[in-house]
């Protein structure tokens, strides 16, 4: 049974904003910050999503995600790359056997302008060269004036698209203006059929920030104590260093619980990220402040 | 009888450009040469430390890619800025350590020391570059370049004209740097952080931390952002833990002991060398 996405599900800006500046004042320390670290790298989907992504860099990047430091065996892998549908066959032959998966994006990213036959068929090319997770963006301009079945169907269709793949939809909330449509768009993208909702393309300013991700969260716990479903969280774009990490993970934890501490449930959007938890899983190690000239660009 | 109550200034840390107290929020007390309390300190932390090298970080490659002329013209500002302070910096080392009169010759001596360093900021490359002879097609010549972000332990004699001769010769070679103030004499360095803070050097040039240095070494030492290390403190414990943590990374190290700052032999452009790499290029020629 659909609920009716004409009604509006109210959100208190200033309670959400005082929540999220609790979760700014946590501190984790000793071996449950080694821990948190561990597990928000083992979250991050590597992304490289830029008209100069040659061959060259998309294998960089491949290696970063195998060989995240060159000594320590025990720092974990990062979840996936995520890369352009025309990166996607690269990455899948590298990766293979690892267990990192390869998320690709598409439906005509970032801005989703495309007809809806060729964002189809994008999806379809992707899949078909090995992605295993699909990046989608919905159409802001129909949710904005108001056509939610517009965007509910698209999303559905991309979804059988997919097929065997995963599908996160992307809402761009930098442009969706209030909380509400970000409720709103999150719980149409998740009758829909979405595996995943993703704050942001990370082409737009603000992507990611914090209060966005709780309003999706609570979203998200509604819809599962509807439906039983546990649908997975991606803030994606602007999160750069390891201690905003931490603050998300514990957020997740006390919105969600800690099934969703899991990078099956719970993904970063980042490139930089992850070599600030690198330093800082290293400090944690060996007690010394870390320099970014000991650790490999990816 | 006047009723008016004393503004007293805070004194704190100076990171990035910005006056900051302590994040740890732990004091310590400074006192005059009478023992009296003279001041409270912010008693700097390593995540103090930590900010501090990450803001000298940020700006170095701007700092030493500026022309030589602009950072001589910046530090002939600082020394501006301090002879417009010459009664403050003098009443002040009167009360934390010396006579009026060594007060006066001191500060002098800082003052002019910036005026000397300004001056060697756009002559000392070329003096110490050199084009080299090789037997092949090449023009082979090498030339000083900025070391990098520098730690700096202060001496606790001397506390202008000391503290005045480690930095100057650091940031006139285009490095940065991060200061720790002696314990004693820590005001002193929380009066010359606003004159660098008025003379046109950017943020995070220099940045000056308060505090114990016993709490502040060690993660200096250890820090794998830090390209090298000077102290003037006459501490041998904590001479050794630089110098033995210094591999951890091949940190530069320079520890400068029982110098009379007060001396004209104490400035030269050999200090700003001490903090210089040389880079050597080959650049082929027809033949």
């Amino acid at each position: 049974m659909l609920p009716d996405f004409n009604q509006t599900v109210p959100i208190d800006q200033i309670g959400v904003e005082e929540r999220v500046a609790r979760f700014r004042t946590r501190s984790i320390k000793k071996e449950s910050k080694l821990f948190a670290l561990k597990l928000a790298l083992r979250m991050v989907d590597l992304t490289t999503l830029e008209g100069m992504d040659s061959p060259g860099k998309v294998r960089q990047l491949c290696y970063k995600a195998l060989y995240p430091h060159k000594i320590d065996p025990d720092i974990p892998r990062v979840a996936a790359i995520c890369v352009y549908p025309n990166r996607v066959r690269l990455a899948v032959e590298i990766l293979k056997g690892s267990g990192i998966h390869v998320a690709s994006v598409a439906t005509s990213f970032p801005s989703g302008m495309g007809t809806m036959e060729s964002r189809i068929d994008e999806v379809k090319y992707a899949v078909d060269e090995g992605a295993d997770e699909i990046d989608m963006v919905i159409s802001r301009w129909a949710f904005l004036k108001g056509d939610y079945s517009y965007v509910f169907d698209e999303i559905a269709m991309i979804k059988e698209a997919c097929g065997p793949a995963h599908l996160k939809v992307i809402l761009e909330t930098g442009e969706l203006e209030t909380y509400e449509n970000v409720r709103k768009a999150s719980d149409i993208a998740m009758y829909a059929g979405a595996d995943f909702i993703k704050t942001s393309t990370g082409k737009i300013s603000p992507a990611a920030t914090m209060p966005v991700t709780l309003v999706m969260l609570y979203a998200i716990r509604d819809y599962y104590l509807k439906t039983g479903n546990k649908i997975g969280m991606k803030p994606a774009g602007g999160i750069r260093d390891a201690k905003t990490a931490l603050h998300y993970l514990a957020m997740v934890k006390e919105t969600l619980g800690a099934d969703w501490l899991d990078p099956d449930l719970f993904r970063f959007g980042a490139s930089s990220l992850a070599n600030d938890l690198l330093m800082q899983i290293i400090k944690q190690k060996t007690g010394h402040y870390q320099s970014p000239d000991y650790f490999s660009i990816g | 009888m006047s009723n008016r109550l004393n503004v007293l200034k805070t004194c704190k840390l100076y990171i990035g450009g910005k006056f900051s107290r302590s994040e740890s929020e732990h004091y310590f007390q400074a006192f005059d040469k009478k023992q009296k309390l003279l001041a409270n300190l912010c008693r700097a932390s390593r995540k103090d430390l930590r900010n501090a090298i990450q803001a000298a970080r940020k700006v170095q490659a701007d700092w030493g890619g500026r022309t030589a002329y602009n950072r001589g013209q910046i530090l002939y500002r600082m020394a501006e800025m301090m002879e417009g302070r010459r009664d403050q910096f003098i009443a002040e080392l009167e009360c934390a350590a010396v006579s009026r009169r060594r007060a006066e010759n001191e500060t002098d001596a800082a003052i002019d020391r910036l005026v000397h360093y300004a001056g060697w900021t756009d002559k000392y490359s070329a003096l110490f570059s050199s084009v080299n002879p090789v037997a092949s097609p090449h023009f082979n010549f090498s030339i000083p370049e900025p070391t990098g972000v520098v730690g700096i332990a202060a001496p606790d004699d001397y506390p202008l004209v000391g503290l005045i001769s480690l930095i100057a010769p650091v940031i006139a070679g285009g490095n940065t740097c991060v200061v720790l103030s002696s314990e004693k004499y820590g005001s002193v360095a929380c009066t010359l952080a606003e004159v660098i803070h008025s003379s046109d050097v950017p943020g995070g040039v220099v940045n000056v931390l308060t505090g114990f240095r016993a709490d502040l070494v060690p993660p200096l030492a250890t820090h794998m952002d830090v390209n090298a290390v000077l102290s003037a403190a006459d501490d041998p414990e904590q001479k050794k833990n630089i110098q033995e943590n210094a591999h951890i990374n091949v940190k530069r190290v320079h520890l400068y002991d029982g110098t009379d700052w007060m001396k004209d032999e104490s400035q030269s452009p050999y200090y700003i060398m001490d903090f210089q790499e040389i880079k050597t290029t080959w650049h082929p020629v027809g033949t």
